[in-house]
């Protein structure tokens, strides 16, 4: 071991300011908002891949119901947004048409989709996130990996939630333009930093819908996956509750699993 | 041999195979078996121009689907169609779309077996798309196709994916009867084809292709040996007062492009092809775009534009196609509401003539498990030049109920 010198104290002197402590160094709302969306994100790194089957049930403002049944499986890229394959069972007439998404952390994703009576595979456009993922109220900006770098954050406030204490912070697309949303408040708890509630504002500020996120259970003693997740549209008076079940880590997924080939024999 | 009892082969081929499987399927995971039941009419808003055509027709089909997974990498599929036309003799028909044995792991797949390919990047026209024939009487926009016998071997890489077919049997396109609505003034007679190649259907078709993505960029790029999907229509005289077309099938070469791409909100494709082999070599394209206003008047509807054009090299009259020199533009309305409310509406136009074929096709499920589709064409001022003119007077409504378990 090199005896303390000189110089490496002059270092650590020189590093101490981009290590903040929060109770010397004042932190601005919008570095709070930013360290709680990467401390998230960081809780939830080294997953590897999941499946997972997901019933989907959309409901009208009548309270009349309809389900469909997907299968997921998701891969995590090093350094880029996951890669995800999303496969429809029901209804019957889209059983087996399939997504495949490349999240990507800065610009667009890029994602395909396989239409089965014509086994086609067809490019699809995610410019625009703001359109409905299979007429429920999830867009596909909703539905689509979470990378940090998509949004900026502002810290709001911390507060007791479901009786447990949370932070609440504000989020803003980047990519303003092509996102439905003019911002988001999250509450993410602070013991585990998991999502609890989201709430979504339009274009216009007004309030769009509310997203609860229910049923947390741990996975490999580390990473956090909901039961639960419902969306419900304040303008329009529908909901829609996605019922996670069967999740499955690090079962030896690849990248070939998610490319055009592996997509034409998805059942 | 007839097209015909070629299917009883594949029947009894496929039966055989099945019955194989379930004997061996000790350690199976997983067996589906899907049914689709569909009832279609047709109405006809005019009377045909041919004699023995009628106003309407009505029609049921089967397709019963059958999925295997023997062990992990290695599948059976099955799909099999039959239909029960009531007008249209040749209409009624059944078919193997499918019958496959598929083997993968990570560096390769292999399929064997009766399947179906499909190539190509635009909406309106398929040019690139020649794996599989035509089963014309099903559908008008030809995307409807017959099973057809391969050994298919995949190899993807990073840098994408390289293809090789061996088709080993051709499949004859159907063509509607004297009776059928919906074709050519003197009804092709498919029991008198005519092959360029001295093997007929027996001709051993061949080949490759490469798939890529790069960046925002979706290429493929083929090669194909073999029997041209795509009959010449020539003139037959069965007897000196019934006249009729036989289908003649060359040997062609064909290289073939297809392109999609994303650029921003748009959405670009492309095709074109470049064939030898008949009287001459020639070329032909279609390519254009898409584009989707998402949320349209702040409802959750999806309006997408789209816009193509078709030009083929023999558009100087050698061998008239419908699509020449045409323009296509469309509407897509999704209402993305629970019932998945889809309206399509399509509009062929042919520049120099002006012959436009008007289509709109409206889609929904009812319930869980039913789906009812509205199609409707209309054939305006067609002319008599056109290769479509046989179409003029066969406007058409068509409803069709199709139940799912």
């Amino acid at each position: 071991m090199k005896p303390f010198s000189l110089k490496t104290f002059t270092c650590y002197c020189l590093l101490l300011p981009f290590f903040p402590i929060p109770s010397v160094i004042a932190e601005t709302p919008e570095e709070k908002g930013l360290a709680i969306a990467m401390e998230s994100d960081r809780r939830d790194e080294g997953f590897g891949d999941y499946t997972a089957n997901m019933t989907m049930i959309l409901k009208n403002k009548h309270g009349k119901e309809s389900k469909r049944s997907i299968r997921n499986k998701t891969l995590e890229v090093k350094g880029d947004g996951d890669k995800s394959l999303s496969v429809f069972d029901t209804p019957r007439d889209v059983k087996g048409t399939a997504f495949l998404t490349f999240s990507h952390k800065v610009g667009d994703d890029e994602q395909w989709l396989y239409l089965p009576a014509l086994k086609r595979v067809k490019r699809i456009n995610s410019r625009n996130k703001s359109g409905s993922f299979m007429g429920s109220e999830f867009s596909y900006e909703d539905i689509a990996s979470q990378e940090v770098e998509k949004y900026t954050y502002k810290f709001i406030r911390e507060e007791e939630f479901q009786g447990q204490p949370v932070y609440v912070s504000e989020s803003y697309p980047v990519d303003a333009k092509n996102s439905g949303y003019s911002k988001r408040i999250s509450w993410v708890d602070k013991a585990e930093y998991r999502l609890l509630k989201v709430e979504f504002y339009d274009r216009k500020k007004s309030l769009l819908k509310t997203l609860t996120v229910d049923g947390y259970h741990q996975y490999l003693n580390k990473y956090w996956r909901a039961d639960s997740m419902s969306i419900v549209n304040h303008q329009t008076g529908k909901s829609t509750t996605l019922l996670w079940k069967d999740y499955s880590f690090q079962t030896g997924l690849s990248d070939k699993d998610f490319n055009s080939t592996s997509l034409k024999r998805v059942r | 041999m007839s097209d015909n009892t070629i299917f009883q082969k594949y029947l009894l081929t496929g039966g055989i195979c099945l019955c194989f499987l379930f004997l061996f399927n000790c350690n199976s995971s997983a067996f589906e078996a899907d049914t689709e039941l569909s009832v279609q009419g047709f109405l006809f808003l005019e009377n045909g121009a041919w004699p023995h055509q009628e106003s309407y027709s009505a029609s049921t089909a089967v397709d019963l689907e059958i999925y295997h997974e023997i062990l992990n990498n290695f599948h059976f599929s099955m799909e099999a169609f039959y239909r029960i036309d009531s007008l249209d003799k040749e209409r009624t028909h059944g078919d193997i779309r499918v019958a496959e044995l598929l083997y993968f792991n990570d560096n390769l797949e292999i399929m064997l077996g009766v399947g179906r390919v499909f190539w190509g990047a635009t909406e309106f026209v398929h040019l690139v798309d020649i794996i599989n024939q035509t089963d014309q009487v099903e559908e008008l926009d030809g995307e409807e196709k017959l099973g057809q016998p391969m050994i298919h071997l995949t190899v993807p890489r990073n840098w994408g994916a390289v293809e090789a077919f061996v088709l080993p049997w051709f499949r004859e396109r159907t063509f509607p009867g004297e009776n059928g609505r919906l074709r050519t003034p003197l009804p092709v007679d498919t029991d008198r084809a005519v092959y360029e190649s001295g093997a007929e259907q027996s001709h051993i078709d061949l080949a490759f292709r490469y798939t890529t993505t790069m960046g925002n960029t979706d290429l493929g790029l083929y090669y194909f040996n073999g029997t041209a999907r795509d009959p010449v229509l020539l003139l037959s005289q069965n007897s000196p007062s019934n006249l009729s077309l036989s289908p003649f099938y060359e040997q062609i070469g064909q290289t073939g492009l297809d392109l999609q791409m994303t650029a921003g909100e748009w959405l670009f494709k492309g095709e074109a092809y470049y064939r030898t082999g008949q009287s001459r070599s020639y070329g032909a394209t279609t390519f254009g775009f898409e584009y989707t206003l998402v949320g349209i008047a702040e409802t959750m509807m999806d309006l997408g534009i789209l816009g193509e054009y078709v030009y083929d090299d023999r558009d100087d009259g050698w061998l008239p196609t419908i699509y020449e020199n045409d323009i296509m533009c469309g509407l897509r309305l999704a209402v993305n509401d629970m019932d998945d409310l889809n309206i399509l509406l399509g509009v062929i136009r042919d520049i120099h003539s002006g012959s436009t074929i008007m289509a709109i096709e409206a889609s929904r499920r009812l319930g869980e498990a039913i789906r009812l589709n509205l199609d409707a064409s209309f054939f305006i001022n067609m002319d008599s030049h056109d290769p479509a003119f046989g179409l003029a007077r066969d406007d058409f409504i068509k409803l069709e109920i199709v139940w799912y378990w």
